[in-house]
């Protein structure tokens, strides 16, 4: 695997730091008026998620990380594992709770996502930025209050939670921006 | 950035026309100052020696030459031949400085006080920045000062431990420090200039051993200090000065110290500027000198985050 100085460090970039795969998220150049240069950098743990602060001398290098975005679909829970195909391979995968993590509850069958690959073996899961799914359950709907007002929790088919305005109901479908699980609108059943 | 439109400049044409009026108020500022601009080469057959700032080269006739680091050398001889109270308004070029605040070819401004010393300069150098950026609010403090105060530690006394002790404390690095300097630059970039708050803030007496090419005098504590100073507005960096050391023997050695670290440490070791040290063996008068990041004066001055914003074509489409 290739190794990278700190002046290729550019944000996406997979590499390995305390043996673990991460990527790169920011790095600065810093370097006082008559001082040495640094690069500050912030790198996410593609293991835990956790954002680390490191200072490197410029021109330092780490190694790459043997790590890979794919675009997969997935296609069931069997209780232990999650399952996910390569769309154009075929190819299955898959992985634990414990590596879906949160994407958990925003993974629909047949939706695509992106699988994170770690030498050849799902490292983590990112459902897509939007999804459409059922309401299962929520307090009954108040007719007449269509545009402002409060909102109310609703379970959606995957067990997520989200706030939704009060008018909606148990049965309708709706929009969802998984990054913030904000409620983005109604939307229509095919 | 799209690619569809690299032809564009990255600053938007208000942030353009804004450094036209700011090079014009530079210039007025020194008109009424009676302080001359000059013209310096920035392709030279000599190089910096600094330890931590890498030339460009190129190739010119057949012979290396560098690309101007700053415009200090030229503007020095010019002094020791008697030209008097003057200023250069141009470009200067730092291999490998890329970044946030940083693009290799930047717009430099560097002036020379005759029988001013560092303090003095200070005062102008508030005067010019408080006119520019209209920020009435002066602060200076020495060095020591800031680190006791932001971090509670001696920079000119402390041991290496100690300093190594407090660098653990506020930053999480990717190696050991190699010394007393490079604990001092980390804790200085990484700490105290993030927290240095609003307005403008003058800080004097550098570490001796971070003299440049500054004189080096005993302070109040009798300790030996750089009579160096650096301007931030915000906390970044703008402006570095010196009274300006005048002893040839010094200036020498220097030169030669600075090659042994650059050989050292593995850097390129580039001709230093010999013509320099005949101009203070002819004798340079008492002087004091500052140079300032224009780019990032009008970073400032425009609200701008980042210098693509200010620059029209930085290195990338340059």
């Amino acid at each position: 695997m290739a190794s990278y100085s700190t002046n290729e460090f550019k944000g996406g970039l997979k590499v390995m730091l305390d043996g673990d795969p991460c990527s790169i998220v920011e790095n600065e150049f810093v370097k006082p008026g008559k001082g040495q240069a640094f690069n500050r950098v912030r790198l996410r743990n593609l293991k835990t998620g956790r954002v680390w602060e490191r200072t490197f001398r410029s021109g330092e290098s780490l190694e790459g990380a043997d790590v890979m975005d794919r675009d997969m679909e997935y296609l069931y829970n069997d209780g232990e594992f999650f399952h996910f195909m390569e769309p154009e391979s075929f190819e299955q995968h898959q992985a634990d709770a414990a590596t879906v993590g949160d994407a958990a509850k925003w993974l629909k069958e047949q939706d695509v996502c992106v699988v994170t690959l770690y030498n050849g073996a799902p490292l983590a899961v990112t459902p897509p930025n939007h999804v459409i799914l059922e309401i299962t359950d929520t307090d009954p709907g108040v007719r007449g209050d269509t545009a402002q007002g409060g909102t109310k929790p609703a379970t959606l088919v995957t067990g997520a939670v989200v706030k939704v305005p009060l008018f909606l109901e148990i049965g309708d479908t709706i929009k969802v921006d998984t990054r913030s699980a904000e409620y983005l609108g109604r939307a229509k059943e095919d | 950035m799209s690619e569809i439109s690299v032809w564009r400049p990255t600053a938007p044409l208000e942030n353009l026309r804004r450094r036209a009026a700011l090079l014009a108020d530079i210039r007025r500022f020194f008109a009424e100052r009676q302080v001359l601009e000059m013209e310096v080469p920035i392709l030279s057959r000599r190089a910096t020696s600094d330890p931590h700032i890498d030339s460009i080269t190129a190739d010119c006739s057949g012979a290396p030459a560098y690309m101007a680091t700053s415009p200090e050398f030229g503007l020095k001889r010019l002094v020791a031949a008697g030209i008097g109270d003057c200023y250069y308004l141009g470009k200067a070029f730092r291999n490998g400085e890329a970044g946030g605040r940083h693009n290799p070819e930047f717009t430099m401004l560097e002036w020379y006080r005759m029988g001013w010393d560092d303090h003095r300069l200070m005062i102008e150098v508030g005067e010019l920045l408080s006119w520019l950026l209209k920020i009435a609010r002066v602060r200076s403090y020495s060095y020591r000062a800031l680190f006791l105060q932001q971090l509670g530690v001696d920079p000119h006394r402390a041991a290496f431990a100690e300093l190594k002790a407090v660098v653990s404390r506020v930053l999480e690095l990717s190696f050991e420090p190699a010394g007393r300097d490079e604990c001092l630059d980390l804790l200085m970039s990484h700490y105290i200039e993030p927290n240095m708050g609003e307005g403008i803030t003058l800080v004097y007496d550098f570490p001796a051993t971070q003299a440049a090419l500054a004189r080096v005098e005993e302070d109040e504590l009798g300790v030996p200090v750089a009579r160096r100073f650096e301007a931030y507005v915000g906390g970044m960096e703008l402006a570095n000065g010196y009274w300006e050391l005048t002893d040839a023997a010094e200036q020498q050695r220097r030169f030669v110290s600075d090659h042994g670290y650059r050989e050292d440490n593995g850097k390129p070791v580039y001709p230093f500027e010999e013509r320099l040290v005949q101009a203070l063996e002819s004798g340079l008068p008492e002087c004091a000198g500052v140079a300032l990041g224009v780019d990032r004066l009008l970073m400032l001055a425009c609200g701008a985050g980042r210098i693509e914003e200010v620059i029209a074509f930085p290195v990338d489409r340059a």
